[in-house]
C-alpha cells in the first residue's frame, strides 16, 4: 500500500466522521414499516446456499427485493467496509451480518438500531446467543448463527489404548496423550493444539483457558478482573504445555486451518476447533482421520471446559432505507425453516435451541448435541466498545507467555496478566 | 505593458516572416500547453492534493470515543486537538516490546521501518549490482536470464507476501532446507529477517535493472584502456564501473529507500497484524484507521510522509541523486561525443529510468 493510499484512507474516513455518523442517543423514532429494495451485507458465502434463501425471500416479498452484497472473507475487512459505509451513510447497506464481538461497538457508535421487542421475540433462542446480541439491555441484532469450540479427538487411538471416555480436563488429556504417545512411538504425533497465532483466535483460546480455570476477564460488574491466581493458572497451563511439547511449538503460528490440516493429517491426538471442521475432516480426500475421530466438549484446566462464544447476528443499519423490508428479511433469515436449511448446507450452528435435537440435523451432524452443550456453557469474549484494543491487549499478554513457553522458557503468567489488567482498566471503564 | 507588447510586433514586422511566425507560435503554444495540461493538473489536484490537505487537517482532530455510562452510547463526532496527535507520540503511553526493546508503539514502528529499510536497501544494492554485472555480460540466453531476474519484481507484492508466508511456514520449504524449525511468522527476531529476505528477493532485480541501464552507458574503450594499463578486474570495478554507474545507482537506491520506508504488504500479508517486531509505520497507521482513530492515523502517515521527504531531500543534496534528469544530461552527452557507436545507449537509458520510476 502506498503512502498516498494511506493518506486517502485516513482522509476519507474523516470527511464523514466530521459530520457525525449518527449518535444513537439523539436518534428519532425509527420507522420500521417502509417497504422497498434493500441490500444484505455479509462475508463470503462459500456454501452457495445464501442466494437460494434470498431468492426464496424475494419470491414471497414482491414489494421489497433483497440483493446480496458479498464482502471479503476476512472479518477485519468486513468490519471495515461496514464502518466505512456507515460513515458515508450508504442507504443501500440495510441489513448486515455482525460478528458477536462487534455488537457493542456497532450499537454504542450508533451504526445499528435497536430492534423493536414486540417484533423480535427471543424465546426459543440460545440464551448465550441472545446475550451476545444485546447491549445495555437492548437487542441490537437477531442471532442467526452460533458457534462454540469442540474437542476433536482420535477415537481410534483412544479405543486402542483402552481409554473409554474423552478427557474432561487438561490433566486427563495429558495422561491419555502420554499413554498413546508411549505406545505409538511416533515422533510426528503431538498431543493437542488450538489456535495460538497472534490474532482473534488467540483471544478465543486464551479466554477459554482462563474461564476453564475458574478465572474471569471481565467480572459480573463489568470491571476487568484478570490478575487472579485462577486466570494465571489458565495461561500458565497453555505456556507450560508449549514448553513440554504437548502442544507443538509450531502452533504459535497456527490459525484454524493450520490446526485442521494437522489433525486431518493425523498429527494431533486432540484438537480444539469450531464445528465447521467436522464435515471437512469426514469428507476431505486428504483426511486420514475419516471415520476415526469424534467430538467432545472442551476439556478444562481445573474442571469441565468453557467455550468462547462465536457466531453472527443480523442487524439493521441506522442509515439503511426501507426498514420494513429489512425487518421482514431478518425475521425470515432467523426463522426455524431457514436456519435448518442453512445448517444442513453449511454445518454452521443454528441459534434456535430446538434445532439441535431436530432429527434431520442430528442425523447429518451427530455432534449437534455436543455443540449445544458447548454453546450453552459458552462465555462471550469481553464486551467492549473499543473491542479492537481489548483483543489486542489480550493477545499481547497471551502471546508473550506462550512464546516464552514455545521457546523452552518458563512463562511468568502472573506478571503478564497484571500488565493486561492495567491495560484493560484503561480500555473498559 | 502596452508599449512592451507593441515593440516586438514592430520588430517582427521589420524582420522577415520567420521571427514573426516563431513568436506568434510560441504564444499560442504557451496557452495551448496550459489548456492541454489542465486536465492532468486537475486530476493531480483531486487525487493527490485534496487528500493530502484533508489528511493534514484530519491529523489535528480526534474522534470522540467517550461512552455515556447511562445509555452506553458514544458521543460521536470529532474535536480539535491541535498538535495533540503528534505530541502524544513522544508521551510513550502505549509501550510495546519490539526488537529494539520496549518503546512506544509508534516509535517501535518507526525503528522497525528504519531498520528494515537500511538492511534491505544495503542487501538489495549489493545483490542488484551483482545481477546487473551478470546481465551486462554477453552470453547465450542473456535475454532469458534478464527476464528471469525480473520475475520477482513483476509479481504483485501481496502475492509474493503470501507465497513467502507458505515458504516460511513452520513446516514450510525454508525450514526443510535449513533442517530446523524456526518459527518465522511468529513475533520473533526471525520474522524481521523473513521480511528482509522476501523484500530483498522481490526488489533486488529492480536495482539490477536500473544499474544495468547505467552500465550500458559506460563505453567499452574505457575498459580496454584500463586493461592496457594493467588494471585488475577489481580495480576496473572500483575505479571505472562504480564511479560511472553511480548517478544511476543513486537514483535506484533512492527509489528503493523511499519505497521500503512505506512498506505495508509484506509485513501485513506475510507476518500478520499486531506483531511488533515487523510492524511498520504504514501498518500501524492502517491499524489505527481501522480502529476509527483517523486523527492519529493521519498524524502517523504525515510523520512518515515528512520522513520520506527528508530522506529524498538528503539523497538529492548529499549524494546528488539526479531524479529529474537535468544534471545527468550533459555528462551523457559527453559520452555520446566520445563514442559514436555507444551513443544510443545513454539516450535509451534515460527514458527507461523514468519509466521504471513512473511505473512504480
Amino acid at each position: 500500500m502506498s503512502l498516498s493510499a494511506l493518506l486517502v484512507a485516513a482522509a476519507c474516513g474523516s470527511s464523514s466522521t466530521g459530520t457525525g455518523s449518527g449518535t444513537g442517543s439523539s436518534a428519532p423514532a425509527v420507522d420500521f414499516s417502509k417497504q422497498g429494495n434493500i441490500e444484505y451485507w455479509q462475508g463470503k458465502d462459500s456454501s452457495g446456499n445464501l442466494p437460494k434463501l434470498i431468492a426464496q425471500f424475494n419470491a414471497q416479498h414482491p414489494n421489497g427485493q433483497v440483493t446480496f452484497h458479498e464482502l471479503p472473507d476476512s472479518a477485519d475487512q468486513q468490519r471495515q467496509q461496514m464502518i466505512q459505509n456507515t460513515q458515508i451513510k450508504n442507504p443501500a447497506m440495510s441489513v448486515i451480518s455482525v460478528d458477536v464481538v462487534w455488537t457493542s461497538e456497532f450499537a454504542a457508535k450508533g451504526y445499528v438500531v435497536p430492534l423493536p421487542a414486540d417484533q423480535f421475540p427471543t424465546t426459543g433462542f440460545l440464551q448465550s446467543a441472545v446475550t451476545g446480541a444485546t447491549y445495555f439491555n437492548k437487542l441490537y441484532a437477531y442471532p442467526s448463527t452460533s458457534d462454540g469450540g469442540l474437542l476433536y479427538y482420535r477415537k481410534d487411538l483412544l479405543d486402542k489404548y483402552g481409554i473409554t471416555a474423552p478427557p474432561t480436563t487438561f490433566d486427563e488429556m495429558k495422561a491419555d496423550c502420554d499413554k498413546i504417545k508411549a505406545g505409538e512411538n511416533n515422533s510426528k504425533l503431538d498431543c493437542f493444539a488450538g489456535q495460538y497465532d497472534k490474532y482473534e483466535g488467540l483471544t478465543v483460546n486464551f479466554d477459554e483457558a482462563v474461564h476453564s480455570a475458574g478465572g474471569v476477564i471481565v467480572g459480573d460488574d463489568g470491571k476487568p478482573n484478570v490478575a487472579t491466581p485462577e486466570a494465571a493458572k489458565g495461561l500458565q497451563t497453555l505456556a507450560d504445555w508449549f514448553k513440554n511439547g504437548d502442544i507443538p511449538k509450531a502452533a504459535v503460528t497456527w490459525r484454524e486451518e493450520n490446526g485442521r490440516t494437522a489433525f486431518e493429517a493425523g498429527q494431533l491426538i486432540f484438537h480444539r476447533n469450531w464445528g465447521y471442521v467436522y464435515n471437512l475432516a469426514q469428507s476431505d480426500k486428504d483426511s486420514v482421520v475419516k471415520g476415526k475421530f469424534d467430538v467432545a466438549p472442551l476439556p478444562g484446566i481445573t474442571g469441565p471446559g468453557v467455550s468462547s462464544l462465536g457466531g453472527h447476528n443480523l442487524a439493521i443499519t441506522t442509515n439503511g432505507d426501507n426498514k420494513g423490508t429489512a425487518v421482514d428479511f431478518v425475521k425470515f433469515m432467523a426463522s426455524e425453516e431457514i436456519q435448518k436449511s442453512n445448517t444442513l448446507a453449511t454445518s454452521q450452528s443454528p441459534t434456535l435451541e430446538k434445532l439441535y435435537t431436530d432429527s434431520d440435523l442430528v442425523k447429518k451432524f451427530p455432534f449437534m448435541p455436543t455443540q449445544l452443550k458447548s454453546i450453552q456453557g459458552a462465555i462471550p469474549r469481553p464486551k467492549a466498545v473499543e473491542y479492537g484494543d481489548v483483543t489486542l491487549a489480550i493477545q499481547d499478554a497471551a502471546y508473550g507467555a506462550i512464546q516464552t513457553g514455545a521457546g523452552g522458557g518458563t512463562a511468568d503468567a502472573t506478571a503478564a496478566l497484571q500488565g493486561l489488567q492495567t491495560k484493560l482498566q484503561t480500555l473498559i471503564k | 505593458m502596452a508599449t512592451a507588447t507593441a515593440e516586438p510586433r514592430v520588430t517582427t514586422v521589420k524582420e522577415d516572416g520567420h521571427k514573426h511566425k516563431k513568436n506568434a507560435l510560441s504564444d499560442g503554444q504557451g496557452r495551448l500547453a496550459y489548456i492541454l495540461l489542465a486536465p492532468t493538473l486537475l486530476v493531480i489536484l483531486v487525487v493527490a492534493g485534496i487528500p493530502v490537505v484533508m489528511s493534514i487537517r484530519e491529523s489535528f482532530f480526534q474522534t470522540n470515543n467517550g461512552v455515556d455510562p447511562t445509555t452506553g452510547m458514544v458521543a460521536g463526532g470529532e474535536r480539535f486537538v491541535g498538535l495533540g496527535n503528534f505530541t502524544s507520540i513522544f508521551a510513550g503511553t502505549n509501550p510495546v516490546q519490539g526488537s529494539f526493546g520496549t518503546h512506544d508503539r509508534f516509535v517501535n514502528a518507526f525503528l522497525n521501518t528504519t531498520a528494515i529499510t537500511i538492511v534491505c536497501v544495503i542487501l538489495e544494492t549489493i545483490l542488484g549490482v551483482a545481477m546487473a554485472l551478470i546481465m551486462s555480460k554477453a552470453f547465450r540466453g542473456r535475454g532469458l536470464v534478464r527476464a528471469g531476474i525480473l520475475v520477482p519484481w513483476a509479481i504483485p507484492t501481496i502475492v509474493s507476501a503470501l507465497m513467502w508466508k507458505l515458504i516460511f511456514d513452520a513446516d514450510g520449504v525454508m525450514n526443510r532446507i535449513i533442517g530446523s524449525q524456526i518459527l518465522w511468522t511468529a513475533d520473533t527476531g526471525a520474522s524481521f529477517w523473513a521480511v528482509v529476505i522476501a523484500d530483498t528477493w522481490k526488489t533486488a532485480p529492480f536495482i539490477g535493472l536500473l544499474t544495468l541501464a547505467g552500465l550500458q552507458t559506460i563505453p567499452a574503450e574505457v575498459y580496454e584502456a584500463a586493461k592496457v594499463d594493467g588494471a585488475t578486474v577489481w580495480q576496473q570495478f572500483t575505479r571505472i564501473t562504480l564511479p560511472l554507474v553511480k548517478p544511476t545507482l543513486v537514483v535506484a537506491v533512492l527509489f528503493r529507500t523511499l519505497d521500503t520506508l512505506r512498506m505495508f504488504d509484506l509485513p501485513a500479508g506475510m507476518i500478520g497484524f499486531g506483531k511488533y517486531r515487523t510492524e511498520t509505520v504504514s501498518v500501524f497507521s492502517y491499524l489505527e484507521a481501522t480502529q476509527t482513530r483517523y486523527g492519529p492515523a493521519a498524524a502517523y502517515a504525515i510523520v512518515l510522509f515528512v520522513y520520506v521527504l527528508l530522506i529524498a531531500f538528503l539523497f538529492v543534496k548529499v549524494l546528488g541523486a539526479d531524479v529529474i534528469g537535468d544534471t545527468g544530461m550533459p555528462k551523457k552527452k559527453k559520452g555520446k561525443k566520445g563514442s559514436g557507436n555507444d551513443g544510443k545507449a545513454p539516450d535509451a537509458a534515460a527514458p527507461g529510468l523514468e519509466m521504471m520510476g513512473g511505473a512504480h
